[in-house]
């Protein structure tokens, strides 16, 4: 609904409204609008309404965070607690 | 008042609901196949087979039972998978292109994966539960979970969430096969699916001098009872068989119709005039003493009737025995133009033994013979130990008496001095039916080849040592020779049988002299007699003329008497 594909193309795999999914998504929320302002995407899909996805991404955990782009694709698993692992994962910090 | 429940009838006795493997022979040891509708693990070192099994399970699933399959994969590509089973007849594409199975491949990469806070395995869950319900499917596979293991770090949520998937797969009333990699102290890695699973098979891979043999074994079987032996299995180009040492039970069926032996004169040893149909015969002896011979005749015998017959030889190649045959006069080649005989020559180091009672296995299927001839068998021992061939042979002899096939085996042994039989011969002589022995019999500086029998189950039999020869013409049972000191053989037969003649012509001629003394005697006597009778008749005439006289006399006497006295 924005302009371009946006530079930072963040897709969150989730099963259903649940507390860990919820919470990793007001994280990721959270995170982008401090260190990615105005250059994310963040793509929701439930895995309950379209299991078949599932198997493009290999997705086997959720929550599930997937950076489509920038590329190399990468993965972050859990309800994205900690800030610190999250920024390295997804390559926004590097490691220190 | 109470109800009472009416009893249920005992017949109808409770079976536990099993998944036919369509496995071969796995289904006899599970007494039916996998726990329906639970999670079975099979576990095993690297290449022993679980993905195959696993794989056939499904198919034959698919193929033989209508039920549709899911087959996970934590370790191969889908397409990797395809072309590995496509060698043993599997086609997965088109399986899969008509909605009958699915190929998932799950990968985990750690390289890719980050972990923080909280997370569960409903991903996998929900794209196993998508797949299932895909194809509507019955049967599932996951191979090997304990992938995830290695790709996701939080110990205690994946150890939770695969508990959570046996249960999950429970509910879901699948009959699923879980595999694993064997640990070091634990049947898996993990030491966790072997506990949640409701059966577990082991599957083991092993090199024994040289020789390898492929073992699977059922460690638990909830609600069920099963085989608890180890038992061998093969991987052939028609996937996994597994060969029941002991499932097989003694009641087959006997018959008591009579083959011949084919060696002229060894029928008549026996009181019925040959073996039982579908006996086993053992011919023993040491070397060159004419087992192959005894053999290519029986064999022979069976053919002439049309009798199919197959001929393993672990020594000669066809060619060769089909020569060595024809020089005593057996042509077998005629027999195999004919499709009558197959004659199957191989090294017995060429595979186990397990694989030599397959080939058989599929022979008999395929090619159905009446007979079967293994020579000899004691070459097998080169491949096993004593309890390895003893039991390959005894799963082989109760194959073949449930074919109702005659199977005749030569075993060599070594010559030894109290003349007991050697390993072969132990290992198998008390599951032969009939036991025949050929042996040398040494002495006076020839060796001389002698046959008898050792046993003879349900049949009377000679209890003579019997020479034979082999000439041009084949076997010749010699008849029986008696001489002071037990029966004869050879040279000592030959001086004895000329002793004989010689004393017989003395005999005859000593009958022909008293003969021609007595007819002397009788002439003599005759000679006498009529001499005695021409003085008895002289005599007679001399009283008869003495006789006439008187009576001349007193007639003359009497005409001249009463003239006289009137004067």
């Amino acid at each position: 609904m924005k302009k371009q594909p946006a530079e930072w193309q963040l897709l969150l795999y989730i099963a259903g409204q649940t507390p860990k999914s919820i919470k990793a998504l007001s994280n990721i929320k959270k995170y982008a609008e401090i260190h990615l302002e105005g250059k994310y995407s963040i793509e929701i899909i439930d895995l309950l309404e379209s299991p078949q996805l599932a198997e493009g991404d290999q997705i086997l955990a959720v929550p599930t965070l997937v950076r489509r782009f920038p590329e190399p694709i990468r993965k972050i698993i859990g309800d994205l607690s900690n800030e610190e692992r999250v920024l390295v994962g997804l390559n926004i910090k590097p490691i220190k | 008042m109470r109800k009472i429940k009416p009893s249920k009838p005992q017949d109808e006795k409770f079976t536990f609901p099993k998944t036919p493997t369509g496995v071969e022979g796995l289904d006899e040891i599970t007494e039916g196949g996998f726990p329906k509708g639970r999670p079975t693990l099979i576990c095993g070192g690297a290449g022993c087979g679980k993905t195959l099994l696993s794989m056939q399970f499904l198919i034959k699933g698919i193929t033989d039972f209508e039920e549709h399959g899911v087959f996970m994969s934590f370790e191969e590509p889908s397409k990797d998978l395809s072309l590995n089973v496509k060698s043993l007849g599997f086609d997965l594409d088109k399986l899969k292109s008509e909605k009958k199975l699915v190929v998932d491949y799950v990968r985990v990469e750690r390289s890719e994966i980050e972990e923080t806070g909280e997370y569960d395995l409903e991903g996998l869950f929900i794209r196993l539960n998508h797949a299932i319900d895909s194809v509507n499917a019955k049967r599932v596979v996951l191979d090997t979970i304990e992938s995830l293991f290695a790709g996701l770090d939080n110990q205690a949520i994946l150890r939770a969430e695969l508990r959570r998937l046996f249960h999950w797969l429970k509910e879901k009333g699948v009959t699923a096969i879980i595999t694993g990699e064997r640990g070091e102290a634990t049947l898996t890695r993990q030491g966790l699916e072997e506990y949640v699973s409701d059966c577990v098979i082991i599957l083991d891979h092993r090199v024994i001098e040289q020789v390898s043999t492929r073992r699977l074994r059922i460690i638990k079987y909830r609600g069920s009872t099963h085989g608890t032996n180890e038992y061998p299995f093969l991987i052939d180009e028609d996937g996994i068989s597994v060969l029941p040492i002991t499932s097989l039970k003694l009641d087959n069926e006997v018959s008591s119709e009579l083959v011949s032996t084919g060696v002229p004169g060894l029928d008549a040893m026996f009181v019925g005039g040959g073996f039982y149909r579908g006996s086993n015969i053992l011919i023993s002896g040491t070397a060159g003493t004419a087992k192959t011979t005894i053999a290519a005749y029986f064999a022979n015998e069976q053919c002439k009737r049309n009798e199919k017959t197959v001929f393993f030889a672990f020594e000669e190649s066809p060619q060769q025995l089909i020569r060595n045959m024809k020089s005593i006069g057996i042509d077998l080649e005629k027999h195999i133009n004919k499709g009558l005989l197959q004659i199957h020559a191989s090294r017995p180091s060429l595979n186990g033994l397990e694989l030599h009672l397959l080939t058989l296995r599929k022979l008999i299927k395929d090619f159905r013979p009446t007979t079967v001839i293994l020579d000899p068998i004691s070459n097998l021992i080169t491949v096993g130990n004593e309890n390895e061939v003893r039991s390959m042979l005894i799963r082989l002899i109760d194959m073949l008496k449930a074919n109702n096939i005659t199977a005749l085996f030569t075993s060599l042994n070594k010559q030894t001095d109290n003349f007991r039989p050697d390993l072969a011969e132990e290992s198998v002589s008390s599951l032969v039916d009939t036991w025949i022995t050929v042996r040398d019999m040494e002495g006076i500086g020839e060796r001389n080849r002698g046959i008898f029998i050792i046993k003879s189950r349900g049949m009377g039999h000679s209890n003579q040592v019997r020479e034979f020869v082999i000439n041009s013409k084949g076997i010749e049972l010699l008849d029986v020779e008696f001489g002071p000191e037990g029966i004869l053989t050879g040279a000592a037969r030959k001086s004895n049988q000329l002793q004989r003649t010689v004393k017989a012509m003395k005999l005859q001629s000593d009958l022909d002299r008293k003969d021609r003394e007595i007819d002397r005697k009788r002439k003599v006597l005759e000679a006498n007699i009529a001499a005695l009778k021409n003085e008895f008749e002289s005599v007679v005439e001399e009283l008869g003329i003495l006789k006439a006289t008187e009576d001349l006399h007193s007639k003359i006497m009497l005409e001249n008497t009463p003239k006289t006295k009137k004067k």
